[in-house]
């Protein structure tokens, strides 16, 4: 009973990090880089949106500043990596750790900022869950809609064959340094997007908000894909599973909250369900199939190469 | 078309490991001409090949390509004047995307991509009519992910690539030593109708001495970094893999050692 009480909260909040999930979901899986930047940027996101309209400024123009200084931070973990040649995974650590500082700035050296009080109109808020709803749905709609588009112009199919073949996407006349950043660039963008909605939701930013945030997108992408895989491997279903994974994530989560485990452990349980979730396919090729195992060596090596 | 001059390169310099893969080789390519490359292992094909690319800079030389000193062009803007083929099949194209959309971006190599559609209708139908030239039944299978494919499949894929906007100069790098004999000799004989359609500049490495002879109107012969020996028309012809094996010896003064080569 109490957990059917808590499922539109948990469909809610789950959409909502299906959108940030989006967001990994372009620079894991179409970039090829596990960019630990979001955990800031989602942070950003909800920093920005709270100081905005707090100060009056209406909350759409404030998401939208939100997406863009979400941007501005996956341009910096871009350059990071492309034009210093830093390893992608350091590059995204290194403006994780930044972000903190800029996050703090952001709320004026204070560790939250409360909507509650506030007089200003919020978009979305967890007292009026089915509007969440429809709110965090139709965000996700116009990105979805907006990015399938997007994949299918010319720039949008360099950006795919960037990471899926930066030899041959060079070989091509494609700018893949320029491409990993705008790549970059869009990911953080949504994250950000996603962090302003959260923290509207949630009727606060705060300082902590976002960490291991990364953790629970690559949750929601595999959970995701596992299953949308199988009915169609195109950009839009994987993008609507994803999603879903979110939701999904936040249905077990507050199912394991209502069972009685204690919060302080929810987040070794999301470590532990993405790392099953890498595992398995690797046992599973190493152990169940009669291939050589170095021909997934070399795979995981190629992914790697494009890693660096 | 191709015209290098003094080009050095010392991988890992200043290392125990410093290697001098290429040392001050002269080359001079006419439009037109179709060369195949020989050596030993090591000798610096795919080095010489990749410095046309730009994969990095030489230490020394100059590249021009048509009269365009390319020497300090990233290899993503010098991509508008190359055709380039690879020994690995899988590298030259991008596996989880259909084969329509890999000749799409191929089609616009070295043009600037826009926010516009990137794979126009006629473009689609163009494509097949396209596959339906490589006789392997890709022509139905436009929306097919390319990771799906052969080997073989792949690398005809790669050349269609390599030539569908047509290069000022064709790399091909060994490009069938990861076939099988049929196979490979499917994808010479395609390479060479493209070449010939569209009389490309062409360099090709190959560690088969017959068909380095019988391919082309030019065989160089690579050693220690440089060109030992540079042959054409009516003599290339009339060589034969003996003659080959004993000019090497003359000019190298080592007997000739490459670990895929094949000789009869
Ligand atoms: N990226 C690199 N780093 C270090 N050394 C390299 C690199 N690439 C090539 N070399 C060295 O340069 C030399 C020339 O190599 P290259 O690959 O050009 O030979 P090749 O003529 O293509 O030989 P093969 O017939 O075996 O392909 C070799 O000694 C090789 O070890
Ligand atoms: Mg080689």
């Amino acid at each position: 009973m109490a957990f059917l009480y808590a499922l539109p909260g948990a469909v809610a909040e789950g959409l909502i990090w299906g959108l940030m999930a989006i967001g990994v979901y372009i620079s894991y899986k179409i970039l090829d880089i596990a960019d630990l930047s979001v955990d800031g940027t989602i942070c950003t996101g909800g920093c920005v949106c709270a100081v905005l309209i707090t100060n009056g400024v209406p909350a759409w123009i404030s998401i939208i500043i939100a997406f863009i200084a979400g941007a501005v931070a996956g341009t910096v973990t871009g350059l990071l990596h492309t034009a210093l040649g830093i390893p992608s995974i350091l590059a995204g650590i290194l403006t994780q750790l930044s972000l903190y500082s800029v996050n703090l700035a952001i709320l004026g050296g204070k560790s939250l900022i409360s909507f509650v009080g506030s007089q200003h109109p919020l978009m979305l808020s967890m007292s009026n869950n089915p509007l969440a709803i429809v709110v965090a749905g139709i965000m996700i709609a116009v990105v979805v809609i907006v990015l399938w588009l997007f994949f299918y112009t010319e720039v949008g199919l360099t950006l795919k064959s960037t990471g899926d073949n930066p030899h041959m996407s060079r070989a091509q006349g494609i700018n893949v340094n320029f491409n990993k950043v705008l790549g970059l660039a869009i990911s953080n963008g949504i994250v950000a997007l996603s962090g302003s909605l959260l923290a509207q939701y949630k009727g606060s930013a705060n300082i902590n908000d976002g960490r291991g945030a990364i953790v629970i997108g690559l949750a929601a992408i595999f959970i995701g894909l596992s299953v949308s895989t199988k009915i169609k491997p195109n950009l839009v279903v994987s993008l609507i599973g994803v999603v879903c994974g979110g939701v999904v994530y936040f249905i077990i989560y507050n199912f394991v909250v209502i069972m009685g485990l204690k919060t302080d452990y929810l987040k070794m349980l999301s470590a532990i369900i993405v790392a099953l979730f890498l595992a398995v396919p690797y046992l599973k090729s190493k152990y169940f199939t009669k291939q050589k195992p170095q021909a997934i060596s070399a795979d995981i090596n190629a992914g790697g190469d494009a890693n660096a | 078309m191709l015209k290098i001059t003094n080009l050095q390169k010392t991988f890992n310099p200043g290392t125990v490991n410093a290697k001098m893969a290429l040392c001050g080789l002269d080359l001079t390519l006419r439009d037109g001409d179709f060369v195949t490359v020989i050596g030993g292992n090591g000798a610096g094909k795919s080095t010489l090949l990749n410095a046309i690319a730009g994969v990095w800079t030489p230490d020394y030389g100059t590249i021009e390509i048509d009269g365009v000193d390319v020497t300090n062009m990233p290899e993503y803007k010098r991509a508008k004047f190359l055709g380039r083929v690879f020994q690995d099949p899988m590298m030259g194209t991008a596996p989880d995307m259909e084969i329509a959309e890999n000749l799409s971006i191929a089609a616009r190599r070295g043009t600037k991509r826009k926010l516009v559609w990137g794979i126009k209708k006629a473009e689609r139908e163009s494509y097949v009519k396209l596959l339906e030239t490589l006789e392997l039944g890709l022509e139905t299978r436009l929306s097919s992910k390319v990771g799906l494919l052969s080997g073989g499949q792949r690398q005809a894929v790669t050349l269609l690539m390599a030539t569908l906007r047509r290069p000022k100069l064709l790399l091909l790098d060994e490009h069938t030593a990861a076939l099988d004999p049929k196979t490979a000799a499917k994808v010479l004989e395609l390479t060479d109708k493209l070449v010939n359609e569209n009389h490309l500049t062409t360099l090709m490495i190959t560690h088969n001495m017959k068909d380095a002879i019988a391919h082309g109107n030019r065989l160089i012969m690579m050693n220690e970094g440089k060109v030992i020996l540079d042959v054409e028309g009516e003599q290339k012809k009339n060589l034969t893999v003996e003659d080959l094996m004993n000019l090497f010896v003359k000019e190298s003064g080592k007997e000739f050692t490459n670990d895929r080569a094949i000789l009869s």
